[in-house]
């Protein structure tokens, strides 16, 4: 073998056990529920292999499903939005101030590194009947007895603002900080208000790192069934809790196969226009 | 900059900061509290609930299936993702950015899918739930994370250092053990800790893919949560945030050290 053509190998020798597992434990799973969707769980626990289309029948006819499925989106955008007004104010002090903006930055990030299931089981803490909220109430005296304030929409929104806010204010900061200040002071030079240079200059500049931020907002608030659980009511699943209860509780797995597929497709369409307008580069950036 | 404005900033910014670790101290100083109730009012400071957490068989049980998961994911996600990173760092890889894409697509699908489509995968291949599957499901899940780390930290090394060594009469296999290697350090040792990190979180996958009766910290947590939440859950919360915010910290520094002994 020639040197070019070894030379040629070798990275494809450096990268093949990591595609290998990618493919193999990824993509082919992927393919395979795909297939698996499309057979039929029969009354008795065993799979009657074929090309069935009850299960996506029921997934894409039921009203439970596309009810859930509206709500899911509807509680993921919320999410996103609420993110997107608290961490921009944020990340804006963050990348403009004059102190130590890497100490700054880490502090916020401190909370990604906190377990999720503690930050989101916190709020029990703090919201619950007796919690801090409530026992401060009670003991200045605006209540006389205990609200339940957890368990429904408004706290599933809130643990997942928790969660998310650090990818947010991440990926807002990276395209902040990459903006030249310098352009905002040509502004006002040049006889814009402030506020002018912020709008028209700054805030369009760092619209890529904005839109990073929501779609990773958007997509892990979309995909989540942990929070709902345990912050939520019975009334406030979310789609990937249809899924968890298909596969874990009801063992319809071919039904959970397609309930999979239809959320991956929903988010992947999102994916897709994202990739189109701004491109992946923009994501990586802000997840390294 | 001064001003109105900025003050406005700043007294936002600091509610945020607010938001993002009230309710974190107040699990920490809950898990200090002597009364029976993991609730307000503080009847007292005590260490009663770390005592109970030291003796709970099955949270001690949790403890040490995620760290040997953890320890696993890490080596083999760190092991992968090196050699990965490697490649795309040091070769011109034909179609790099289509295989970049291949390498974090894990994470851009959401993890329940994966969960799903891994489980049903692995069973139809004779694979149950099994400590088995919960490594791989925690390899393919860190794995995206260790190469974008790593990448970052490998495209800093410059590469006439080795080509010094070469050029002196190292063999490749030498110069990557005695050149190569020692200079990677650090962005291994942060690929590896954010691995294990993320294993160690994780409860998403977890639940889809752990036999019954096994427990990781998360999983154990979620099951006690079932209950109602007791002062025991606020003190394991305080470990796990020391465990969790310490960590990286203690990896920061020792990657520190280590790149200012190697001279970069």
């Amino acid at each position: 073998m020639s040197v070019e053509a070894r030379e040629a190998r070798q990275p494809w020798i450096l990268l093949s056990p990591a595609l290998s597992a990618v493919a193999l434990l990824l993509f082919v799973p992927l393919l395979f529920i795909v297939v698996y969707s499309f057979w039929l769980r029969t009354s008795t626990g065993a799979d009657q292999v074929g090309f069935y289309l009850d299960n996506w029948q029921e997934a894409l006819t039921d009203a439970f499903y596309r009810d859930i499925l509206l709500n899911t989106l509807k509680i993921a955008g919320i999410t996103t939005l609420v993110c997107a007004v608290m961490g921009y104010p944020s990340a804006y002090f963050i990348a403009r101030s004059r102190g130590n903006k890497a100490m700054l930055l880490l502090l916020l990030m401190l909370p990604f590194w906190i377990s999720y299931i503690i930050r989101t089981m916190s709020w029990i803490n703090i919201l619950g009947v007796s919690g801090a909220l409530n026992s401060l109430l009670l003991s200045i005296g605006l209540i006389g007895e205990p609200i339940q304030m957890l368990y429904n929409e408004v706290t599933v929104i809130l643990g997942l603002v928790h969660f998310l806010l650090p990818f947010m204010v991440l990926n807002i900061f990276v395209s902040l900080d990459g903006i030249d200040t310098t352009l905002e002071d040509a502004a006002t030079s040049l006889g814009a208000t402030r506020w002018q240079a912020f709008l028209q200059v700054t805030l369009p500049l760092s619209l890529p790192g904005l839109a990073a931020g929501g779609l990773l907002c958007f997509v892990l608030g979309a995909g989540t069934y942990i929070t709902p659980l345990v912050l939520g009511g019975p009334t406030d699943a979310m789609f990937a809790n249809l899924v968890f209860e298909a596969i874990i509780t009801q063992l319809n797995w071919p039904l959970g196969s397609a309930l999979s597929l239809m959320l991956l497709a929903v988010l992947a369409v999102l994916v897709g226009i994202y990739n189109r307008y701004l491109g992946m580069a923009q994501l990586m950036k802000g997840l390294g | 900059m001064t001003g109105l404005g900025w003050h406005l900033i700043r007294g936002y910014a600091i509610l945020v900061y607010l938001f993002m670790f009230l309710p974190v101290a107040v699990v920490v100083l809950l898990s200090f509290n002597a009364s029976q109730f993991g609730s307000f009012p503080m009847t007292g400071f005590s260490f009663r609930w770390f005592v109970e957490l030291a003796n709970n068989d099955a949270i001690l049980r949790a403890f040490r299936t995620s760290i040997i998961l953890g320890l696993l994911t890490a080596l083999i996600s760190t092991t992968l993702g090196v050699l990965a990173s490697l490649a795309l760092v040091r070769y011109r890889v034909p179609g790099a950015n289509l295989v970049s894409t291949l390498l974090i697509a894990p994470i851009l699908v959401p993890e329940v899918v994966l969960a799903v489509a891994l489980l049903l995968f692995l069973n139809f291949l004779g694979i149950n739930k099994s400590f088995t599957l919960l490594l791989f499901g925690h390899v393919i899940f860190t794995l995206p994370f260790v190469i974008l780390v790593v990448q970052a930290r490998l495209v800093a090394i410059r590469r006439d250092v080795e080509e010094a060594a070469m050029s002196l009469g190292a063999s490749p296999i030498q110069t990557f053990f005695q050149i190569t290697l020692p200079l990677m350090l650090p962005a291994v040792l942060a690929g590896a800790l954010f691995a294990f990190t993320i294993s160690f979180d994780d409860i998403t996958g977890t639940l889809f893919w752990k036999p019954g009766g096994v427990e990781t910290v998360p999983t154990q947590i979620f099951a006690m949560l079932r209950n109602s939440i007791s002062p025991e859950i606020n003190a394991l919360g305080t470990v796990m945030i020391v465990m969790t915010v310490g960590l990286p910290l203690l990896g920061a520094a020792i990657a520190r050290t280590l790149s200012k002994k190697s001279g970069l």
